[in-house]
């Protein structure tokens, strides 16, 4: 796909009232994925549905890939079928009266050749479709629904695929699996996706941007990494747990112990061990709870990471807890208890230590990153 | 006494001609009334809808004349017709099969229109978002999908046209051979001297038909909701 001249894949600066509610937003996304996060009623589906021409907004301008899908000025409105843009719904939207194979074919017929032109069998290994491919909507799973889902849109040759929290209806058994045929999507298919959610394990699992919906605004756009560090976006990401997320890679595996070694920056953070290959982009979330702090070098310790920071920002609410976030060459957010702030003479400027315990690093809290993401 | 006379044959025959082409008429006009009153919003629909639905509730006698004021030879749009292509259709088989169309439009329209209401719109819109056009949408989506309706209402047509009276012996008269179908056969008997085993015998080929029309129609309404579920 030809990007525009600002390089941007998606531009979006729209606006449209629906009833009480108005919806008016303005981001670019580039390649990758961008994850949409907000609470139910932040107006994230309303947005698709207008990216997707479902809805029409009432100003402003779409573009995808330098084209413009939408104009409001220039009394330009691409009709849903002419925008090439896949949509994988949060409830499937299968058609019952026609098979699997049928389902995946309906717009593979309608679409030209050209743009993310996929192969019809690669699709089907890809997301394991083959046994199901006689069966009707109505005899599958949920997960299996979504995955004929994701290939039917896939396989319409889009600019670009749109997914509506298409996980909702999994159940956590297949939700693992349809997660890493997304990041297969991102990675090995280059899609970009834009994609729904208001879970933050599966953003930071797959996101390389995000986007901040409330109120039918955006509240922030930009890197994951860089948000999840802000203290003033809790507000918002708040539901899900403080924490920052870093951006890591592959160093080396301690097969002795049983260790992996992720490399950010000049530091070296120990986890349990991933079976993944050197040089491998992750994103790694690191849980404020999980993180202690220490003044002086801690010696005779069980923590096998310790890094040595700047206090930058310090937030104290109306609890006992108070949020540090730290310059390790990264951001890290400690969570600490008031009194041990006033205990330490804690404040911005200060150096301190701090200390993650390996095994505080879980599965849940990795993510692959996209090779579009533009740090790490 | 087994055997089906020339004349039984005769008023079967008109009978099931005349049914047939009220239902081929009817279908593709039923689909778009449905259509119109199931999907969109538009000024004089209330209007549209007590007009289609005018005929289940008036005398069909009222039809009838109705009918023959409007497409007789000398009303409004009997004289176009007549002058514009020579088509009289008062007095003649085809105004029957017009009386049996109106008489059976309402429930035709209703029958599709239940289910076109019952169709998820956003299947269509998955539809649109895979490259589908509007009228492609509705070819592949939503006609497979209201096609147990659209046979309900077919069935319906068909059944209530064999048994339309009324407006047929008023619009067309009781011409035999031409407009006498089964049901003016029947009455014809009835008010002849010595016809009672002749209506009686009419009348039992008048139940066998229904029958065989209703079964018919629960069997292939089954079989399509079968194909459509999967």
């Amino acid at each position: 796909m030809a990007p525009s001249k600002d390089g941007a894949v998606l531009t979006v600066d729209v606006g449209r009232r629906f009833g009480d509610f108005r919806l008016d937003v303005r981001f670019t996304a580039e390649g990758g994925l961008t994850a949409l996060f907000g609470r139910s009623g932040a107006g994230k589906t309303s947005l698709i549905n207008l990216l997707a021409g479902l809805e029409r907004p009432e100003r402003g301008r779409i573009s995808v890939g330098g084209h413009v899908l939408f104009d409001a000025d220039a009394g330009i409105d691409v009709a849903p079928e002419r925008r090439r843009l896949g949509y994988v719904f949060q409830e499937g939207r299968l058609f019952p009266h026609m098979s699997v194979r049928g389902n995946l074919t309906y717009g593979r017929r309608l679409s030209p050749p050209t743009g993310h032109g996929q192969d019809f069998d690669h699709v089907v290994d890809l997301l394991d479709l083959r046994r199901l491919l006689a069966r009707r909507p109505r005899t599958l799973s949920g997960g299996e629904k979504q995955r004929v889902a994701i290939g039917r849109a896939l396989l319409a040759n889009p600019r670009l695929l749109l997914m509506d929290e298409p996980l909702a209806s999994v159940d956590a058994a297949r939700k693992d699996e349809i997660l890493s045929f997304i990041e297969r999507l991102r990675d090995e298919v280059k899609l970009p996706i834009v994609y729904v959610s208001h879970a933050m394990d599966d953003i930071i699992r797959l996101a390389d941007t995000m986007v901040i919906l409330s109120d039918g605004a955006v509240v922030a756009a930009g890197a994951v990494e860089d948000l999840m560090s802000r203290i003033d976006l809790r507000p918002h990401t708040g539901r899900y747990e403080a924490g920052a997320v870093l951006a890591v890679t592959v160093a080396g595996q301690d097969l002795t112990f049983g260790l992996t070694e992720l490399a950010f920056g000049a530091n070296r953070l120990v986890v349990p061990r991933l079976d993944l290959p050197a040089g491998t982009a992750l994103r790694v979330r690191i849980r404020a709870r999980d993180v202690s702090l220490c003044l002086t070098p801690p010696v005779g310790i069980s923590v096998l990471n310790i890094f040595k920071g700047r206090i930058v920002e310090i937030e104290t609410g109306a609890g006992p807890m108070a949020d540090v976030r730290l310059d390790i060459g990264a951001p890290l957010i400690a969570r600490v208890t008031r009194r041990s702030l006033h205990e330490m003479a804690l404040e911005p400027g200060k150096t301190v230590h701090a200390l993650i315990k390996a095994v505080a690093v879980d599965r849940p809290s990795l993510g692959r990153r996209g090779t579009r993401a533009r740090r790490g | 006494m087994w055997s089906i006379t020339p004349l039984e044959t005769e008023a079967i025959a008109l009978s099931l001609r005349v049914a047939l082409w009220a239902v081929l008429w009817s279908l593709p006009l039923g689909i778009a009334t449905a259509w119109l009153l199931a999907r969109c919003d538009f000024f004089g629909k209330t209007l549209l809808n007590g007009v289609v639905h005018l005929p289940l509730i008036l005398p069909p006698v009222a039809v009838g004349y109705l009918l023959l004021i409007l497409l007789g030879r000398r009303g409004p749009v009997g004289g176009w017709l007549f002058d514009m292509f020579g088509i009289t259709v008062a007095f003649t088989w085809k105004g029957a099969a017009i009386a049996s169309a109106v008489m059976a439009f309402p429930l035709m329209v209703r029958a599709i229109r239940l289910s076109l209401e019952a169709v998820d719109y956003r299947l269509e819109e998955a539809a649109r978002t895979l490259g589908a056009g509007r009228a492609w949408v509705f070819l592949s989506i939503t006609l497979p999908l209201i096609a147990p309706g659209i046979l309900t209402g077919t069935i319906l047509c068909f059944a209530r046209s064999l048994g339309e009276f009324g407006a047929t012996i008023t619009f067309v008269s009781n011409i035999a051979g031409e407009t006498r179908t089964l049901p003016l056969a029947l009455f014809t008997l009835t008010q002849t001297p010595d016809g009672e085993l002749g209506a009686l015998r009419l009348m039992i080929i008048s139940v066998v038909l229904a029958l065989v029309a209703l079964i018919a129609s629960e069997v292939l309404a089954r079989r399509i909701s079968a194909r459509i579920r999967g």
